[in-house]
């Protein structure tokens, strides 16, 4: 019969056994590890006094930049964390954009994040969740950075973020040494690049343009990056932001007219597309392809953002006396310096101290130094010395960004709403390549713009 | 690989926790009243699995539901989504796509398959031929899209071809076509992709149920003196019915939900989305939920009609036998 009595005890202990097995579930996993590596040699503190000293002080921080990029980022705050006492706990992830929404809604947001969007940076601040940023921020804000770029961090006529890094959008691509060989000039002004492509066209070794701008369910974008380039170029910077926030429609004439101007490049078959067959042949290359036939003489110009640099094969060199170099779109006129770009915005969602110290680091010209030398970085900091860059390229970017002249918007796609930017904006340049004429285009875009 | 040791730690966990769960219920179950015991073995052994279906299947469709009727923002928006559904032009030609899709897929694939089918039965290397034609089903839609794709892959008429359908057009003297640029017709070249897979499917199920058919009857059709179309027509179809209806309606449901084809071909550009795919797209591209859920709901109502046929059909079956 002992049988039965063992039975009777079984009950409760497989409930107990349960419930201990919940419970050690729900107990949290090992604390997250702190990366980066020490200096080796002892920083020199000085730079750092204005920060205060914060003994056991911890600051997280959240972003999308992850892997080598993430390893640069987090180099280049070890001194800071040396010289204040700081902990800078940094999380990179693919996941940000969704996961930071979702972790302030919980009250769980990290105290720093980077965010790469003006778009979400608002919808955060207008939901309460980010702090404003402290007066020193902003006053080295005010020193360091344009009105423009400032303005992005600016929510309803409060300052929230100090930009970061940066990349500029609208180089166009070129091999120099071909253009020396048969006497071209690189365009100073619109008008001049189309009478060099009417002249390459005309010349007939090869087409003075290639593009490709498949890239499976984004298919498209970078037409949208040209467009945005003529609308800021040709229509200024008024109509460019009313563009973004719908103040004046998708169909506006003016709107068109930048369509139409692209469209004389894209949609010209004695321009298109080098090396890859008729017009439409753009839609069924890939946005990596696209640029390959600038070196092999097949097509004379490639209109591509600066990380086309990634796209050449290994070993191409990038510089002005190298094997391939790029200059700005032009504007209407010689030396409008007018570019689209993007970049990163550094927000806080608390407002304790050594947050502070970190939030005025991040818009400091010492951060924008040790970042950029460290390669594969800009930014528009006017404190930054243009000289430590890598790379002709980014030097010649950085030299960009910093000029008081220069006018920067922010790529438009990335500023509208989704329905649009990443949506009918991308599928309407498809069918506007695939034969629809600008109208027909422009009217069916408008019209999917969200309503309120 | 830390984290990969913390990982499977939790899955282990987890499962510890479902067994300990369900040895409880079947204590639990095993110790209640005689006059229970029943009902409450019943309850008992159903009540995860309902459960379950509540969590993860009932509640996202109730939500769903709900959600078709809201804006971006959430809120209640009454039959906008809908009206948007059966009015913008883009919207509409998804819907005559999947239209297209739901007749010519199953249709085609069904008689396709049917026809391989009785033409290779008790033919020599049978199972070879078979084989064959039931490969593209082993192939997920996804690397079938891929290899479509490189098929129908174009370069201008100066460059070297690298789709095979391509040069095999500039072979023959004419110029090369962009293939999945070409509205209308780049829907039926997608469409052809999906029939190449399912057709296999149809083939292998059809294939079995004719030779389930009893002999008797075959041979008796055949000292009748009927012809070789009067026996396919009056003896094969009618006994093979049930698998034919199966084949259909399996085909036709799997039709409408299709979404890797389209999204690796095309993207849904160039006039060729479909409903699922321009749910997905909607919802999580264009952050339009409201519209996203609209689809779903419209996609769930088109496949609900079959799936009660088929249902039923099933359980007729039963009865009859």
């Amino acid at each position: 019969m002992g049988f039965v009595r063992s039975k009777k005890a079984v009950l409760p202990l497989a409930t107990l056994s349960a419930l201990a097995l919940t419970l050690s579930a729900c107990s949290p996993g090992g604390g997250s590890e702190e990366g980066g590596g020490g200096s080796e040699a002892a920083a020199d503190c000085s730079t750092y006094e204005t920060y205060g000293t914060f003994d056991g002080a911890e600051v997280s921080v959240y972003s999308t930049i992850t892997d080598l990029e993430g390893e640069r980022l987090e180099n280049s705050w070890v001194d800071f964390e040396e010289c204040t006492g700081i902990d800078v706990v940094y999380e990179g992830s693919n996941e940000f954009e969704t996961q930071i929404g979702v972790r302030a809604q919980a009250g769980n947001p990290p105290d720093v994040a980077i965010i790469p969007q003006p778009g979400l940076l608002a919808a955060h601040a207008k939901a309460g969740y980010l702090k404003p940023a402290p007066a020193e921020v902003e006053a080295l804000v005010d020193e360091n950075w344009s009105e423009d770029w400032k303005g992005y961090g600016t929510v309803d006529g409060t300052f929230y973020a100090a930009p970061m890094l940066a990349s500029v959008k609208g180089y166009v691509w070129y091999v120099p040494s071909t253009f020396e060989e048969k006497g071209w000039e690189v365009p100073q002004t619109w008008d001049e690049m189309m009478t060099l492509s009417q002249t390459i066209a005309d010349e007939g070794t090869m087409k003075p343009w290639c593009a490709g701008f498949e890239a499976g369910e984004a298919t498209g974008w970078p037409g949208t990056d040209w467009v945005e380039d003529a609308v800021l170029r040709q229509a200024g910077p008024e109509v460019y932001d009313q563009w973004i926030s719908h103040e004046i429609p998708f169909n506006d004439p003016q709107i068109a007219d930048a369509f139409n101007a692209v469209g004389d490049i894209v949609k010209n078959p004695d321009y298109v597309n080098g090396g890859f067959g008729d017009v439409r042949s753009i839609l069924s290359t890939t946005v990596e392809e696209g640029g390959q036939p600038v070196l092999d003489g097949s097509c004379a110009m490639h209109h591509q953002a600066t990380f086309q640099a990634a796209n050449w094969p290994e070993g191409t060199t990038v510089a002005e006396d190298g094997d391939v170099w790029a200059f700005i779109t032009p504007g209407e006129e010689a030396g409008a310096g007018a570019i689209t770009g993007g970049g990163e915005f550094v927000a806080a969602y608390a407002d304790r101290e050594e947050v502070s110290a970190f939030q005025q680091y991040m818009a400091s010209a010492e951060f924008a130094n040790n970042r950029v030398q460290q390669g594969a970085a800009i930014s528009a900091n006017k404190g930054l010395d243009a000289s430590l860059a890598q790379n002709p390229l980014d030097q010649q970017s950085i030299e960009l960004l910093q000029d008081e002249n220069t006018v920067f918007r922010f790529d438009a796609s990335d500023l509208m709403p989704g329905a649009v930017g990443a949506n009918s904006f991308w599928s309407g340049i498809v069918e506007w390549i695939n034969g629809k004429s600008t109208e027909e285009v422009l009217d069916s875009i408008e019209s999917s713009w969200p309503s309120e | 690989m830390e984290d990969l040791g913390e990982k499977f730690f939790q899955v282990v966990i987890a499962l510890a926790i479902f067994a300990a769960i369900i040895g409880l219920i079947m204590l639990l179950v095993d110790r209640a009243p005689k006059s229970f015991r029943d009902k409450a073995t019943i309850i008992g052994f159903l009540a995860p699995a309902a459960v379950l279906l509540a969590i993860g299947l009932v509640g996202p469709a109730v939500l769903t539901a709900f959600l078709a009727f809201t804006d971006r923002n959430g809120d209640p928006n009454g039959l906008d989504n809908f009206v948007w559904m059966f009015t913008q032009p883009e919207a509409l030609v998804t819907l005559r796509n999947t239209v297209l899709w739901v007749i010519l897929v199953p249709l085609l694939s069904t008689a396709v398959g049917l026809a391989y089918a009785v033409f290779i039965d008790r033919a020599r290397g049978e199972k070879g031929l078979k084989a064959l034609v039931f490969m593209p089903m082993a192939i997920s839609m996804v690397g079938a899209g891929v290899i479509w794709r490189f098929m129908y892959a174009y370069r201008g008429a100066e460059q070297e071809q690298i789709g095979l359908l391509n040069q095999i057009l500039v072979w023959t003297g004419s110029e090369p076509k962009q293939f999945l640029l070409d509205a209308p017709e780049n829907t039926f070249f997608l469409i052809a992709v999906m029939i190449w897979i399912q057709t296999g499917f149809a083939m292998v199920i059809l294939s079995a149920a004719i030779k389930g058919i009893p002999n008797e009857i075959v041979e008796a059709a055949r000292l009748d003196g009927a012809s070789a179309w009067q026996q396919f027509r009056n003896i094969t179809i009618p006994s093979i019915r049930g698998a034919l209806i199966v084949v259909i309606t399996t085909i036709t449901i799997g039709t409408l939900k299709v979404f890797d084809i389209v999204r690796t071909m095309t993207a849904g550009n160039f006039e060729t989305s479909v409903i699922a795919n321009e749910m997905y797209t909607q919802a999580f591209r264009a952050n339009e939920p409201g519209r996203g859920a609209a689809l779903a709901l419209v996609l769930f109502l088109m496949v609900l009609p079959i799936v009660v046929y088929n249902a039923r059909q099933l359980k007729m079956q039963r009865e009859i036998r």
